[in-house]
């Protein structure tokens, strides 16, 4: 494209015309966007160059950390005191809970060794406060303020003191992303408590899940608890997740369940990362092709 | 009524480490953590535009395309996401810049108002199309509170090439 209509000479040349540069950059943007919202293929590039922006984000975090901090400090003496209070009538109940939970915990671990079956996970846990949402609208995210330097992993399950709210899904050396349960993207796979039925549940938008996948026969009610089925060897078993708001049995050939996640988990500070303290389990190799020959190991 | 190029105050020449140090500021405020609040200007949107329209053979679709993929970065964003709606945005800027200048800052935010709005709107149809949930029509109003930051930000970024070429005492700016 040239502004007097006709070609220009050599002297004025910058290169391809705008019109081809757009449309080399849109095609190598749609590129990107496809290997990253479809692939994931990306992450490598996105951790590499995070290192060139990680002082610019943090020298812009400074004034949002003061501002919080200047909160909490003005924050009334009254509001400290009931929140104490409320804390010490928390805590005695959780007490004496805790008292006969070593008891069962010690009992489980001796029938466990008298049914010879291996011993229960041990549990790996980093305790951390959200700093704020993730600026990214289209997704439902928090930021932590705990990273790898901290010992948080990508996978980790994401409680508060009600339930689970979400999975650790990207990981900064002092910071760490949540996905929350009510994001489109994130599945959990999860049992209903009272009668074991398996499933997996998905954010469906509007702050409700969905349990996907279930036939309609399937005996789900409403109000039923669902919890972590632990199946996906990342999750502990038995988190609270979601209660069953309504059944609906006249889809075709699987019910709509949707369910309301337990905890507040779009309103809630402190939280804890939970993991099993052993790696997970490898991927699975890919299907090796029958006509390539084999070498080395065998899967 | 005849247009004047009223905008066209004679200016020393722009610095190129000037625009790409004021990209840097606005990509800065951009990391500012402010959630989920609606009505954040889009900082780098805004510089890049100016740059455009200014300086249509420095700034250009590159610089977009950079500056966008640092943002996509920082905010977790889709890769790519931003680079791609900065990239036409600059397009668009560098190609109406000869018209745009001709009129005066405030005449100037009207016409970029709808180049913005489109940067934001192929934000939202990308990510939608890919599954995303719709963010709500309070994502837009970033454009509105963009467009009339237009004006101070024309003042500011223009003030370096304010200044006279020789130091005069005497002269009132």
């Amino acid at each position: 494209m040239s502004l007097a209509g006709h070609p220009s000479p050599p002297i004025f040349k910058q290169g391809p015309t705008p019109l081809v540069r757009l449309l080399v950059l849109v095609s190598v943007c749609l590129a990107m966007l496809i290997t990253d919202l479809k692939f994931r293929y990306l992450e490598v590039m996105r951790q590499a160059l995070s290192v060139a922006t990680w002082p610019l984000q943090m020298a812009a975090a400074a004034p949002a950390d003061f501002v919080r901090n200047a909160a909490v400090y003005f924050g009334t003496l009254v509001d400290v005191k009931k929140d104490n209070a409320a804390l010490r009538g928390r805590e005695l109940e959780a007490a004496q809970r805790l008292l006969r939970f070593e008891q069962l915990e010690e009992e489980n671990r001796r029938l466990r060794g008298l049914l010879d079956m291996g011993a229960a996970v041990a549990v790996k846990s980093v305790a951390a406060e959200i700093l704020y949402d993730a600026p990214d609208p289209f997704d439902r995210k928090v930021i932590l303020n705990r990273g790898s330097q901290q010992g948080v992993q990508a996978g980790m399950a994401v409680v508060n003191e009600q339930g689970m709210i979400g999975q650790v899904t990207r990981v900064y050396p002092v910071q760490a992303e949540v996905t929350l349960l009510t994001d489109k993207e994130q599945a959990v796979p999860v049992q209903v408590a009272r009668n074991g039925l398996r499933g997996v549940l998905a954010g469906a938008g509007q702050g409700r899940l969905e349990l996907r996948f279930t036939p309609s026969g399937a005996d789900v009610r409403v109000g039923d608890r669902l919890v972590t089925s632990g199946l996906d060897g990342l999750f502990l078993a038995g988190l609270p997740v979601a209660d069953v708001v309504s059944v609906d049995r006249d889809a075709q050939t699987f019910a709509v369940i949707v369910c309301e996640p337990v905890a507040g988990v779009e309103r809630t500070t402190q939280v804890l990362l939970l993991s099993r303290a052993e790696a997970p389990p490898p991927r699975p190799a890919p299907e090796p092709e029958p006509a390539a020959p084999r070498k080395g190991r065998k899967g | 009524m005849q247009p004047t190029h009223r905008s066209s105050r004679i200016l020393l020449p722009a610095k190129t480490w000037f625009a790409y140090l004021s990209l840097l500021i606005a990509l800065a405020l951009s990391y500012i953590p402010t959630g989920l609040t609606p009505g954040v200007p889009d900082w780098v949107a805004l510089v890049l535009a100016f740059w455009s329209i200014r300086e249509p053979l420095r700034v250009g679709m590159g610089a977009g395309f950079l500056f966008g993929l640092l943002v996509d970065i920082g905010h977790g964003a889709a890769m790519g996401q931003h680079a791609l709606a900065y990239v036409v945005l600059c397009y668009l800027a560098t190609t109406v810049s000869r018209r745009v200048l001709w009129f005066g800052p405030t005449q100037q935010a009207l016409q970029m108002f709808p180049l913005l709005l489109l940067a934001q709107v192929i934000m939202v149809v990308v990510r939608v199309v890919a599954g995303a949930e719709f963010p709500g029509w309070w994502y837009f109003l970033s454009s509105f509170t963009s467009a009339a930051l237009w004006v101070p930000l024309n003042y500011l970024l223009l003030l370096p090439q304010y200044q006279p070429v020789d130091r005069d005492d005497n002269r009132p700016i």
